[in-house]
């Protein structure tokens, strides 16, 4: 197979949920559609970052690679196989090879089973032929992987940290041999010297088992230093897809800017001379999306042409995607403002 | 002389396991007008500080110490007295602004009920007060707001009718645990821009308790960070992340990744776990943990002045390294 080739290929997926609207004495319903139209690839050996904010479909997007959620359209082509439409026990098989890793460390543990059980599961699942002594090896040698001692083994997961507690899902995840990992904020509820092992834990693991990462988060700055390439999703659909870089230093899409200028920076002076252009208002109910670009609500450039038509994912010259049908002269603009006004360049300089 | 003085302040729980040590020996002063930021992480005091100001504390918790706000010792006060000053001089707001509301009240029932009891105006003169709070927080339509139920409301719009319930009596002290933590970005810094204004345009002081050193570089004038129920390194906010003294302090700001950044390779993390508040070291609690402990870290450090408006708690002179970018 062409090592360039993408390991996994999402088409034009679709996953909607039927919302209950009804009351008591009538039958209603109405659709959300949690992902909409998005399409992207992920490369061998790569990190994909997802990012956007509540409601915006990263979970459920997660939750639909690995079958968790069943499409209603679209397709999910693993290494060419089409993973929408399989049945349950072939995608059950396929799970040895995409693995997720859940936001809650300690709450996506069972509290009864010790920490050599959880991590010997996916091995007595995926291979039945393997004997008690293997199993023991393998999840030993996973152990000292992942950061955590043999001898902790025979200990329950309150006994751990929610550091810990996020090894031990990470050791379970990989004991399969996974070729794609999906992490669901898998630092997010942890505190920042703990997230920055967590983080160093993941990148490393990558890099020695060249696996490809999806790795969903809210915090742009996690993110920014763990992908290769990130994807902006805002109400189910995609924004924007580039290079780390590219999204950061020339955001091509208003969410993204937005996004970028809206973090704040652990730097008081930086903080002071930032231009702060906060977005306005909240996000719309998923359950009565506007028309058109699902963003024109908020977005400081809208015009009445945006209410029209969703705009398509534009792919441009160096690769990257961007959904606005405004992109070109925005990026002209923002560009004249970088040249006469230094401080706004701070997200770009 | 200082608004808020708090001295020697330590709060701990009975619980089943044994006895957690919360806070542990905490002092501080906060200035009118001024936002201190209160830094540290899960553990390390912050919220249990607030509480105990407030007299908020669970029923299993004990505190000493001396909370003195306006010349007034707080600890000790009898229920009714710490009301009359509660929600009136000193306010807070909590991290989850839907669950701090009450679901059954209406968002104007809530904001009316606190004028007419702290402030005894009649209804009609405490909703016209209350519209205009709400117009101040710039909530959309505040007079709609005012029938809707929280329920109705998005998070940071919730988060926004807290902000003017908090502000309604012009309290002097305004304490906000993580008040943006629970929200998304865009609406983070919404947030955070209303909270700087505010803080600006009047002389309330602000005890802002966070975890995100970028939300305490944008809002606060002074840091404190907090390290297992103890004090670690005070100093004004530019000092403090340009030069940061303690090497918790240090480690914090190294190990956080940064948008305006590339961090190449890997994060300096910290190593290893906070110690366990049921059975604290009797050194300094961060010796564990840290790259430059030595000998005499078995011994508690004090915490000392050490320049101009500069205290740390820590046996090293200067740390051994500078940050790799100033």
């Amino acid at each position: 197979m062409n090592p360039r080739a993408p390991v996994l290929q999402v088409r034009d997926l679709a996953v909607h949920f039927r919302v209950d609207t009804g009351s008591l004495f009538r039958h209603d319903y109405r659709v959300v559609r949690a992902v909409d139209n998005v399409s992207f690839d992920v490369h061998s050996a790569e990190t994909l970052g997802v990012v956007g904010e509540s409601g915006c479909g990263k979970s459920t997007l997660a939750r639909a690679i690995l079958g968790l959620v069943s499409a209603q359209g679209g397709s999910i082509l693993w290494q060419g196989e089409d993973l929408v439409g399989l049945s349950e026990e072939a995608l059950r098989l396929k799970r040895r090879e995409i693995q997720l890793i859940f936001q809650d460390p300690s709450g996506s543990l069972d509290p009864r089973m010790t920490v050599g059980e959880i991590v010997a599961e996916p091995l007595k699942v995926f291979y039945p032929s393997m004997s008690r002594l293997q199993i023991r090896e393998r999840v030993a040698g996973m152990m000292k992987m992942v950061g955590l001692s043999a001898e902790q083994i025979n200990r329950y997961p309150h006994e751990f940290s929610g550091g810990q507690c996020q090894r031990i899902g990470i050791a379970r995840a990989l004991v399969v041999n996974p070729r794609l990992v999906v992490c669901d904020e898998p630092v997010s509820a942890l505190d920042v010297s703990i997230q920055a092992q967590i983080v160093n834990l993941l990148k490393d693991l990558q890099k020695k088992l060249r696996l490809s990462l999806i790795f969903i988060a809210h915090d742009l700055s996690v993110v920014r230093h763990v992908s290769d390439r990130v994807l902006v999703m805002y109400l189910g659909r995609i924004m924007e897809v580039a290079d780390r870089d590219s999204v950061y230093y020339h955001a091509r899409h208003p969410y993204t800017r937005a996004l970028i200028e809206s973090v704040p920076i652990p730097d008081p002076v930086k903080e002071r001379q930032r231009a702060r252009r906060s977005l306005e208002g909240d996000i719309p109910s998923p359950l009565n999306p506007p028309s058109g670009c699902v963003f024109r609500t908020r977005c400081p450039y809208a015009i009445d042409a945006c209410a029209d038509r969703v705009p398509a994912l534009e792919t441009l010259e160096d690769g990257s995607q961007v959904a606005c049908i405004r992109h070109e002269e925005l990026a002209e603009q923002w560009k004249r403002e970088a040249d006469t006004d230094p401080t706004a360049t701070e997200t770009s300089s | 002389m200082a608004l808020l003085e708090v001295r020697n302040l330590t709060v701990s729980f009975d619980t089943p396991d044994g006895t957690v040590h919360a806070v542990n020996g905490l002092s501080f002063d906060l200035d009118p007008g001024e936002t201190l930021g209160l830094v540290g992480e899960s553990g390390s005091g912050k919220t249990q500080t607030a509480l105990a100001i407030m007299g908020l504390l669970a029923q299993n918790g004990r505190v000493s110490g001396s909370v003195v706000f306006r010349g007034q010792e707080l600890l000790g006060m009898s229920p009714g007295e710490l009301s009359r000053v509660r929600g009136s001089k000193i306010s807070m707001i909590f991290q989850d602004p839907d669950s701090s509301l009450n679901p059954y009240l209406s968002i104007g029932d809530q904001l009316i009920e606190v004028l007419t009891h702290h402030r005894a105006l009649r209804r009609r003169e405490a909703r016209a007060r209350a519209i205009e709070m709400l117009g101040r927080v710039r909530l959309s339509d505040p007079e709609q707001r005012m029938r809707q139920y929280p329920h109705e409301l998005s998070g940071g719009m919730c988060q926004r009718v807290m902000i003017a319930m908090a502000l309604l009596c012009q309290p002097d002290l305004l304490i906000a645990d993580e008040p943006t933590t629970a929200l998304d970005v865009t609406v983070q810094s919404q947030i955070n821009s209303l909270m700087g204004e505010l803080s600006e345009k009047s002389s309330t002081a602000i005890l802002l308790i966070t975890h995100d050193l970028g939300v305490v570089a944008g809002l606060a004038h002074r840091v404190l960070v907090m390290y297992a129920g103890q004090e670690m390194e005070m100093a004004p906010v530019d000092d403090l992340f340009a030069d940061p003294r303690h090497p918790y302090t240090e480690g914090l700001l190294n190990s956080v990744p940064r948008l305006d950044q590339v961090r190449s390779g890997i994060l300096n993390a910290i190593p290893g776990n906070p110690p366990s508040l049921l059975e604290l070291p009797t050194g300094c609690p961060f010796a564990g943990r840290c790259l430059y402990a030595w000998e005499q870290c078995r011994q508690l450090p004090e915490f000392e002045k050490i320049d101009e408006d500069r205290f740390k708690r820590c046996h090293l002179d200067a740390l051994p390294t500078k940050r790799e970018s100033a």
